[in-house]
């Protein structure tokens, strides 16, 4: 065995970034969303690529093209559901072209581990008419973004780089290379670069010239490769599908394994098909390799044999080729489920059990505070995507006026607020809706794992930054009332938010604490329970916190997990939590 | 050889990214090819995680499925009992004997089963249960229960201590390497 000495062994999202930093990439700017953020958070380590985080995806697209239109090569990064927001700018980027490279990471989350839909990005490919490269590990991942570059400079075009969660989380191994830095000129072109219907209507039959001649690449392109084995089975495969086919068949199969997924090749689909006999298609998600063979005219097997829904594992394609798999015992008791939950000492915890108490509808959006939908709290009611909280909540109050206008609110994240809020508040402030929209700012993007963004007053790199002031944000927009809570304050929350939804007034409610998590965060010493004081009552379960469970009847303080919030001990009747400074 | 899986399991938050993080090294420094999968996201705020760890000559698939896994390494009681299934027959379980409820069994809809590490014993697992809150603690922090497992694990191993060592020393600030090595040594010595 080889001894390594070289190689590294890397997550597939840091294989980007080194693959961004070996093609001399000068410009990057994402969003964060899983599984994609560690590919501009791994490339931001690096001093030689400028790398920001934009308030959302399409912002970070159109920097991106800006950067390529001025000749350096670019970059941008989101999760499956982030291309629908940067989808506007990317449909006419294929008509643009591109100066320098421009290369855009879609990470897909088939299995939906991280997400709220399992939408199959490829779709998008095929609909921009842009081409697609799908890498099935960390040294392809490296090696596709190197070449997506040529790509995108050869053919004019913005290139896709389809990332799934498995390639993008998993690490295996990869051999780093060297750095080299192209420089393009900038040159005024109206036609080319001002989308007015007359120049787009030039462009167009450029883009269909360019489709076929990126079929004609795919004939030939190395990244679609024919794997001979035993020709009884034949099979089309892609991304992390090629890994669990080849875990199953080794050598007892032959595969066409491709790289490039849009535009899909025809001549070597059919030659490929030819040469065995019988053919199937194993990807996940949509039939979307399939439906292309299908329309070729070739007889094959996929969705009929494999699912849509979820993500594939090597066991679940030989369960369906009738391949043995192996097998497993369990134990009789039930096991209890391990949901993800508040962190202990979060602050959005007072916030939805004040919520709660006052008997409030919530329609929440895309964070942490998500899991406010979950028991014991179970305060939200409805979640769909980044922003949706604020538009919703003006058409439920539009449409039931008075009836839910005192009850019901939007909650929504200071970075989800910077996202896609921010117009949904407008709208409320323009059409005149008597809406109240809770912000809460924990300082931070908790849920992918602690971005800044444009109110924490940081960059992507720590260095102090601008800050966008809520308060005053709100208020230009129009909103008279706006008020500042703690969420550690029960007391004042639960004011605060009668007197907001009696007011026969749009308000906005800024819950600010910041995250529990963040390192510069000083924590109390955790609670202690004197079991002399307390009754059992379970006041304290209320807020399902995880440090606190009930033990012999009493409450119970994990101490490895409790950060003093006091949230419990506002809720115990009898003040039975003890700060375990006071005893000392 | 046949490829070899090892199944890292346990609660968001409780270090499970370090200790696969260290096993990647040292398998790839014994010249293995090596895959290791992991999830980041929502259910690391305190969900179950799991993270697959896969070595051998060559690696095609990142993950483990059920009855695959030769040893299933567990931060926590319950969580070894949901991750069994994943065991190959014959396969080795280590695992912390702490046990942290969760939501469902602090709100009191389910009850956290009892007398786990012999009903896993039962189903014929060979199963290798220690206090490594204790030991972490002994060592110096109650954050080192990852390395008293991982030194627990390397009992099973047929590899020098030397190379553990070594990526110990890669992977943990220098200034925590001596409280490490201690959690680590706990771990190997433990007599059960």
């Amino acid at each position: 065995m080889e001894k390594n000495a070289n190689k590294q062994l890397m997550l597939g999202n840091k294989a980007v970034a080194r693959g961004l930093y070996e093609a001399g990439v000068c410009f990057i700017s994402s969003y964060p969303g899983t599984p994609s953020t560690e590919v501009t958070e791994e490339a931001a380590k690096y001093d030689e690529i400028y790398c920001e985080w934009a308030p959302n995806e399409k912002v970070a697209m159109e920097s991106a093209f800006g950067a390529s239109l001025a000749g350096r090569r670019a970059f941008c990064a989101q999760k499956h559901v982030g291309l629908n927001v940067a989808a506007d700018p990317l449909y006419t980027m294929s008509y643009t072209g591109v100066n320098a490279g421009l290369v855009i990471v879609v990470a897909d989350d088939a299995g939906m581990h991280s997400s709220q839909n399992e939408q199959d990005s490829r779709h998008h490919a095929i609909a921009a008419k842009v081409p697609m490269l799908e890498p099935s590990d960390s040294a392809e991942a490296l090696e596709f973004t190197k070449l997506a570059y040529e790509l995108s400079e050869k053919y004019d075009t913005p290139v896709l780089l389809k990332m799934c969660t498995r390639v993008a989380h998993s690490q295996s191994i990869v051999e780093p290379g060297e750095r080299t830095v192209p420089d393009f000129k900038y040159e005024k072109n109206i036609a080319k670069y001002v989308m007015t219907p007359a120049n787009a209507k030039k462009r167009h039959p450029i883009v269909e010239q360019r489709t076929a001649d990126l079929i004609a690449y795919a004939e030939e392109a190395p990244v679609n490769r024919v794997e001979m084995g035993d020709t009884k089975i034949g099979i089309i495969t892609s991304s992390t599908s090629y890994q669990y086919v080849k875990e199953v068949f080794g050598d007892s199969a032959s595969v066409l394994k491709l790289g490039m997924i849009n535009p899909l090749p025809v001549k070597k689909i059919k030659d490929f098909a030819a040469k065995v006999e019988t053919l199937y298609v194993v990807e996940e998600l949509d039939p979307i390799i399939e439906n292309h063979v299908k329309q070729l005219g070739i007889e094959v097997s996929g969705k009929d044999l494999l699912p849509i829904c979820d993500e594939f594992s090597q066991t679940l394609i030989a369960n369906a080729f009738g391949k043995e798999v192996p097998a497993s015992s369990t134990i009789e008791d039930q096991i209890p489920g391990r949901p993800p939950v508040m962190c202990a000492g979060c602050p959005h915890r007072g916030l939805f059990y004040t919520l709660k108490k006052n008997n409030c509808t919530v329609l929440g959006d895309i964070g942490c505070y998500t899991l406010g939908s979950a028991p014991p709290l179970g305060a939200i009611e409805m979640t769909l995507c980044m922003g949706a909280s604020i538009g919703a909540l003006h058409g439920f109050n539009k449409v039931r006026g008075q009836e839910s206008e005192h009850k019901t609110v939007a909650v929504i994240g200071d970075s989800t607020f910077m996202h896609s809020g921010m117009t949904g508040l407008a709208n409320v402030a323009y059409n005149q809706s008597n809406s109240t929209i809770v912000i809460v700012d924990n300082s931070i993007t908790g849920m992918t794992g602690h971005q800044q963004n444009p109110t924490t007053g940081y960059n992507i790199k720590g260095e102090p930054a601008g800050k966008v002031n809520l308060e005053a944000l709100c208020r230009a927009m129009g909103f008279e009332r706006v008020r500042v809570v703690d969420p550690y304050n029960l007391d004042e929350c639960d004011k605060v938010v009668k007197e907001e939804l009696a007011a026969d007034a749009p308000s906005v409610i800024i819950s600010r604490r910041p995250c529990a998590l963040l390192k510069y965060v000083k924590h109390n010493p955790p609670l202690n329970v004197n079991t002399d004081k307390c009754v059992g009552c379970k006041s304290c379960m209320r807020i399902g916190c995880p440090a606190v469970s009930m033990k012999d009847g009493k409450a119970n303080v994990d101490f490895t997990l409790c950060v003093g919030c006091n949230v419990c001990s506002q809720l115990c009747p009898v003040g039975a939590f003890e700060s375990q400074e006071k005893e000392a | 050889m046949e490829t070899k899986n090892i199944m890292i399991v346990g609660v968001g938050g409780q270090g499970s990214l370090l200790a696969s993080k260290l096993l990647g090294h040292l398998l790839m420094s014994q010249g293995y090819d090596v895959k290791v999968s992991e999830v980041h996201g929502m259910s690391q705020r305190g969900g179950s995680v799991v993270t697959y760890v896969r070595y051998g000559e060559k690696v095609y698939s990142p993950v483990i499925d059920k009855g695959e896994a030769d040893y299933i390494v567990s931060f926590e009681l319950l969580e070894a009992a949901r991750w069994l299934p994943f065991l190959k027959k014959d396969g080795q379980i280590v695992t912390n004997t702490q046990q942290i409820d969760p939501m469902p069994v602090i709100t009191g809809v389910a009850e956290y089963p009892e007398d786990l590490v012999n009903k896993l014993k039962a189903t014929g697992a060979k199963v290798d249960a220690l206090d490594c809150l204790s030991l972490a603690e002994e060592a110096g922090s109650s954050k080192a229960v990852n390395i008293v497992l991982l030194g627990r694990l390397s009992h099973y191993f047929d590899l020098p201590e030397e190379a553990w060592m070594q990526s110990l020393e890669a992977n943990v600030p220098a200034k925590f390497l001596d409280m490490n090595k201690k959690a680590f040594e706990l771990g190997k010595n433990f007599a059960n």
